[in-house]
């Protein structure tokens, strides 16, 4: 994401880690076919298709009218001939006005809801995809309509709409559209900003093509499963309000009956029951029915995960061989899985052995979904939960880290083991000022005070080349340009003088000319605290400038590695030379001449 | 006569709040790209290199200043105008995971700007077949969607829409920047490759020097919305007279220690005759 | 920020003073029918007109509330057509008997929907199943169903708590306690199924945030980042939904207070509906106007400390 007047970060989606740790997304059975495994979506739909027909067909089923009185059958029980479920107070029949109650219900549930669709989804598309002054023009009438009182209007205009229901669900769908409005129109404005938008703008699509092709579609599903959820609202308002007495008494519906059947509690208990009973199927079908309609339509939705659960191992760690004690973190046959969503699990490191001695600078290099960045996370102990380390161990500082509890871990990050991320926007958060959330950092892993943290982050920030350490630390971090934000990010990182710095492609998402510095720095704060440093990248260029030693990665493999000028001037593995390779010649100049404007067969 | 003529173009965002004065972009730029030559655009973030594309696209308003594409000024053109335009400037983007929509198979969006052309459906289908073979893909990705593909394979798919209409300009917005290093060459070489075949020229924005020499004839360079430099491509990337250029390129870490040690020298010589003047 | 306070503060304004003047053009239509109901039986066509003209009924829509509109910015929201006794005081003690069903059944949702939704979102597993399930229960079964359940079982049954009738909290709040608390049940489950779920959702994805890995790696406890990280991003979002629970609690005790016969907001609107007391109805809406605007510039205020982003805009 980019901040428009962020000078030095640039936006450069390299698909990594969150690609390979992605549950599967919706895959490509259409959406009614999913439905229909469902078995929750099939028996909602089905109970809630029978209770329609039923309304439907209630001229067949009953010859009662609603409120036809028949002074014989007051609180009639049930099983009373010709009364099916018995009769209530005024010796009308229950199942009669039962069944009419459904078509009540329906009417309610389809005029609240298509009045709140339509306006709402009109609204959203309208106020999303046009310009600034018909987003704010709808903004404006949208929140009015949030303004009036809800349900409570529905009450004082009685005198107005006279209580019969229709023109008071007509106004209530008019009330439920603002929360339409606003799904509608953050999903257009989404899409809006899509670059597939504007491509097909330049294909020359018109303004109503797009809206119907691209923007649409992505619509389509929530205003569906809103549907679902808008009709049992609908439905339940009615039926509270019937219950209030709102209304005429001419029109049968659930909430009357539940009235009158409350008032009978104790003479005839089974009144209440009956109308209860279908009120409370209806809307739990509705409800489960758009439960089932958005897992259809969105798949499945990112898992609770414990954060610092240690990851699963399948081994417990133990070194089998003697550690050789000059080498700060020793990395032998590493693999790493994630499940699959069809059963099994799926490899994405593999065997990587890697070895960085105290004060060196590796450069772990390969291309996206080599694994580089999961070897890190391991090496932290903050891979995602659904990780699974299936073998290998990495041994820093004499102690194996695989298997080892969080409690120990955490004692180990922020003191001798630091991180600096790839994007430094997104890792900071938003709500906290900088300085204090490099405080709260530094203090997490030392028994320093407030003010001495203070001063070693004011000091800190100095260190790493920022002009003014004092308003850095009191800025937001929307406030900072990408650049500030990176330096404070290291800044924290080297608070505790770490013995080992892990670096996920620190400056890949900055500026060239703010990376050279970022570079500068990072080699300078090395010589000065004698820190290794695991330099995670896909830039030849970064590594030949600041690596000592270069490990290559493919498809989760180390396949080469060796010092920086080894690997340059002789690379082995044929992946290796084929990266190289690919690596545009510094002197490549386009040779030919651009050829006479050609008219002819291209028009 | 140039195909694409821009001349003191000025575009300005309105800024957030209520009486803000509005953010100028681009302070009064000027290009040419003739028929069939590619024109490197050069610059970091806040540069405005992209703006330029976009306001050639029409995606963005210009706020003074020309641009005439065949003579014709298409500055303020909007609507059904700018639609026409569609025949003979197209674009290929950045990212290849969100220029293409998710949920069209590849051959609907490769068929989707021929069809706003006036073409049939079944001619759609024939062109569709050969726009494929022109980029290097199997026909078989006609049925498939864009998630089953590489980000390399849809950036060809990109470029394959961008040649449908059969335009004389595409714009290039940094369009190997999100790729891997081996596919980065691979689709550089095809874009060459698509300008000897067909003629088309290339107003070809990156902020990476190398790439922009790789495929560029002549090379503007751009700064906070100024241009700095402009020239033979060669001239500019190896030696340029302006000294942010320099900078530019003495910064881009070069892919050999030994040469890439001289560079950091030279950068630090640079930087501290800077810090002299 | 206190350009941003000010900016909500004139917006909310605007909008409640639209709002009170369109529920008064929606009105104007039934003000000879209220005539009518006042009357009873023996109005003719003559009488009611006379009433109208007595009471300034037959001015323009416009005149007529602005002249209302002047009087209630000083406090005087005139008198009822039935008992000419002043509107304002009756109308703020039902307010009140409603809000203070409403306030502590806020208070409870919110404490309880955090904590079940931090507490599924950072332990996942069985506690994140859990809570779905609770939350689906109070989704499903209706608000009022519950109610009338509940006071069979509780009230009826058991006689543990008086069906009917409300004690103020001022006269004895332990039976002000037990009086609301069957009512205040029905409200939290109801919110609780809602604003968990949303608590969870957010909290779940805070925590997959690039920042939360980052604020691990400097060693920062886990529990410090739940609360004082992620709780607080996903709070924002929270907040509003909150904001959006409370007006529809406010809808839902009009029907509920009805099962517990408590003097409340609701019954008096549907009174003074039925009957076609104008300046009660004029009051009932200007006051639950003011209520839903102190509440959304609650929340946006609150957004606004919690959230600096939103600040700028």
């Amino acid at each position: 994401m980019t901040l428009p007047n962020d000078p030095t970060t640039r936006t450069v989606r390299v698909p990594g880690t969150e690609a390979i740790a992605t549950a599967t997304r919706s895959s490509r059975t259409p959406v009614w076919k999913k439905l229909l495994r469902d078995p929750q979506a099939v028996i909602t739909i089905s109970l809630l298709v029978i209770i329609v027909l039923l309304g439907l067909l209630t001229p067949f089923l009953t010859s009662h009218g609603p409120n036809q009185t028949d002074l014989n059958a007051i609180n009639a029980p049930v099983g009373t001939p010709g009364f099916l479920l018995g009769a209530d107070e005024s010796g009308r029949d229950i199942f009669a006005r039962l069944l009419h109650s459904i078509n009540t219900a329906v009417i309610a549930a389809l005029l609240g809801t298509s009045v709140a669709l339509v306006v709402g989804v009109l609204g959203g598309l309208v106020g999303g995809y046009f310009g600034r002054i018909t987003q704010s023009a709808t903004e404006w009438i949208f929140s009015l309509i949030m303004t009036f009182p809800g349900v409570l209007l529905l009450i004082i205009l009685m005198p107005v709409t006279r209580g019969d229901y229709r023109p008071t669900m007509l106004i209530f769908g008019v009330l439920l559209a603002p929360g339409i409005y606003r799904i509608v129109r953050n999903l257009v404005l989404g899409v809006k900003n899509e670059l597939y938008v504007d491509a097909a703008r330049v294909s020359g699509l018109g303004n109503l093509r797009i809206l119907g092709r691209h923007v649409l579609f992505v619509v389509r599903g929530p205003i569906i499963i809103a549907a679902a959820f808008l009709a049992g609202t609908s439905i339940g308002v009615q039926s509270g309000l019937a219950f209030l007495g709102v209304g005429s008494i001419e029109i049968p519906s659930f909430g009357a009956m539940i009235a009158s059947g409350f008032r009978n509690l104790y003479i005839a208990p089974t009144q209440f029951l009956w109308p209860s009973l279908l009120l409370g199927v209806i809307t739990a079908s509705l409800v489960l029915l758009g439960n089932s309609l958005r897992d259809a339509f969105e798949g499945a939705k990112p898992k609770a995960a414990r954060i610092g659960a240690a990851p699963s191992t399948e081994r417990t760690a133990g070194a089998d061989e003697a550690v050789d004690a000059r080498n700060l973190v020793e990395i032998r046959n590493l693999a790493i899985a994630y499940p699959q969503a069809s059963g099994g699990i799926a490899e994405v490191v593999r065997g990587v052995d890697l070895k960085i001695n105290r004060g060196e600078v590796v450069g772990l290099v390969g291309e996206s979904g080599s694994g580089k960045s999961q070897t890190a996370f391991a090496t932290l102990g903050v891979l995602p939960n659904e990780a699974i380390i299936t073998s290998g161990s990495i041994v820093f500082d004499g102690q194996e880290l695989v298997g080892l509890s969080e409690a120990r871990m955490r004692t180990l990050r922020g003191r001798e083991i630091a991180y600096i991320p790839q994007e430094p926007m997104s890792n900071l958060d938003p709500s906290y000022r900088v300085g204090v959330q490099l405080v709260e950092g530094v203090r997490s892993s030392s028994s320093m005070s407030k003010a001495e943290a203070k001063d070693l982050v004011l000091s800190l920030l100095a260190r790493v080349g920022i002009a003014d350490p004092q308003r850095t630390f009191d800025s937001y971090p929307h406030e900072i340009s990408g650049g500030m934000a990176q330096r404070a990010l290291i800044a924290g990182a080297v608070a505790s003088r770490p013995k080992l710095l892990i670096a996920d492609e620190p400056t890949t998402a900055l500026d060239v000319t703010v990376q050279a510095e970022i570079l500068d720095l990072l080699r300078d704060l090395q010589a000065e605290l004698d820190m290794a440093v695991l330099l995670v990248t896909h830039n030849f260029g970064v590594v030949a400038d600041v690596c000592d030693r270069i490990a290559v990665m493919q498809n989760g493999s180390i396949v080469e590695a060796g010092t920086t000028l080894e690997i340059f001037d002789h690379p082995q593995h044929p992946y290796t030379q084929m990266l190289l390779g690919s690596i545009l010649e510094e002197e490549s100049v386009r040779a030919d001449a651009p050829p006479a404007a050609v008219e002819g067969d291209t028009k | 006569m140039s195909l694409l003529e821009v001349r003191d173009l000025r575009v300005a965002f309105p800024a957030r709040g209520f009486r803000a004065a509005p953010n100028e972009v681009l302070h009064g730029v000027s290009l040419d790209v003739a028929a069939g030559e590619t024109l490197g655009l050069v610059g970091e973030s806040g540069s405005g290199k992209t703006t330029i594309g976009r306001a050639v696209l029409g995606l963005v308003r210009a706020s003074g200043g020309s641009i005439r594409f065949d003579g014709e000024d298409i500055t303020t053109v909007s609507g059904a105008a700018r639609r026409k335009l569609s025949k003979d400037i197209q674009v290929v983007f950045q990212d290849p995971y969100t220029s293409l929509n998710p949920a069209m198979t590849i051959g609907d969006i490769l068929a989707e700007p021929l069809i706003v052309q006036g073409a049939t459906g079944r001619d759609a289908r024939a062109q569709v077949r050969t726009l494929l073979d022109q980029v290097g893909l199997p026909s078989d990705a006609i049925e498939r969607l864009p998630r089953e593909f590489s980000g390399g394979q849809r950036q060809r798919v990109a470029i394959a829409r961008a040649l449908a209409p059969r335009p004389r300009l595409i714009v290039c917005d940094e369009p190997v920047s999100a790729l891997d290093l081996s596919t980065q060459a691979r689709v550089l070489d095809l874009f060459v490759e698509i300008q000897r075949a067909t003629g088309v020229a290339y107003l070809f924005v990156s902020h990476d020097l190398t790439v922009v020499r790789h495929i560029s004839h002549r090379v503007a360079v751009l700064y906070r919305g100024d241009m700095v430099e402009t020239g033979p491509a060669a001239k500019v990337t190896s030696d340029p007279d302006d000294p942010y250029t320099r900078k530019l390129l003495l910064a881009a870490p070069v892919a050999d220690p030994r040469r890439q040690q001289e560079r950091r020298l030279a950068r630090r010589a640079l930087m501290d005759a800077e810090r002299t003047a | 920020m206190t350009l941003y306070i000010l900016r909500r503060l004139l917006t909310g304004l605007v909008l409640a003073l639209l709002v009170t003047f369109i529920t008064f053009l929606l009105l104007g239509s039934s003000f000879e029918a209220a005539a009518y109901t006042i009357l009873g039986p023996s109005a003719t066509p003559q009488s009611v007109a006379d009433l109208m003209n007595a009471r300034g009924w037959d001015r323009p829509l416009v005149v007529q509330y602005f002249e209302w509109l002047l009087h209630a910015v000083q406090g005087d929201f005139g008198v009822s057509v039935y008992t000419s006794l002043p509107v304002a005081p009756s109308v703020i003690q039902r307010l009140l008997v409603t809000l203070s069903l409403i306030v502590p059944a806020l208070l409870i949702t919110a404490v309880l929907s955090t904590l079940l939704g931090v507490w599924a979102a950072s332990r996942g597993g069985a506690a994140d199943r859990t809570a779905q399930v609770i939350s689906l229960v109070g989704y499903i079964v209706p608000g009022l169903l519950l109610a009338i359940g509940l006071v069979v079982i509780f009230s009826v049954q058991l006689k543990w708590l008086p069906a009917t009738g409300f004690t103020p909290l001022t006269d004895d709040p332990l039976a002000w306690v037990r009086s609301i608390t069957i009512p205040v049940i029905v409200l939290v489950v109801g919110g609780v199924a809602n604003l968990a779920a949303q608590v969870r959702g957010r909290m779940i994805d805070e925590l997959r945030r690039d920042y939360v890995r980052t604020l691990r790696t400097r060693g920062v406890s886990t529990s410090s980042i739940v609360i004082r990280h992620a709780l607080r991003n996903a709070g924002s979002p929270a907040l509003t939904v909150l904001s959006l629970e409370f007006i529809s609690m406010f809808g839902s005790s009009l029907i509920i207070e009805n099962v517990f016969a408590l003097p409340g907001y609701g019954s008096f609107a549907f009174n003074a509906s039925l009957q076609g007391d104008i300046p009660v109805i004029m009051a009932i809406t200007a006051f639950g106007v003011l209520l839903v605007f102190v509440v959304n510039l609650i929340t946006d205020l609150a957004n606004g400390w919690l959230n600096p982003k939103a600040r700028v805009q």
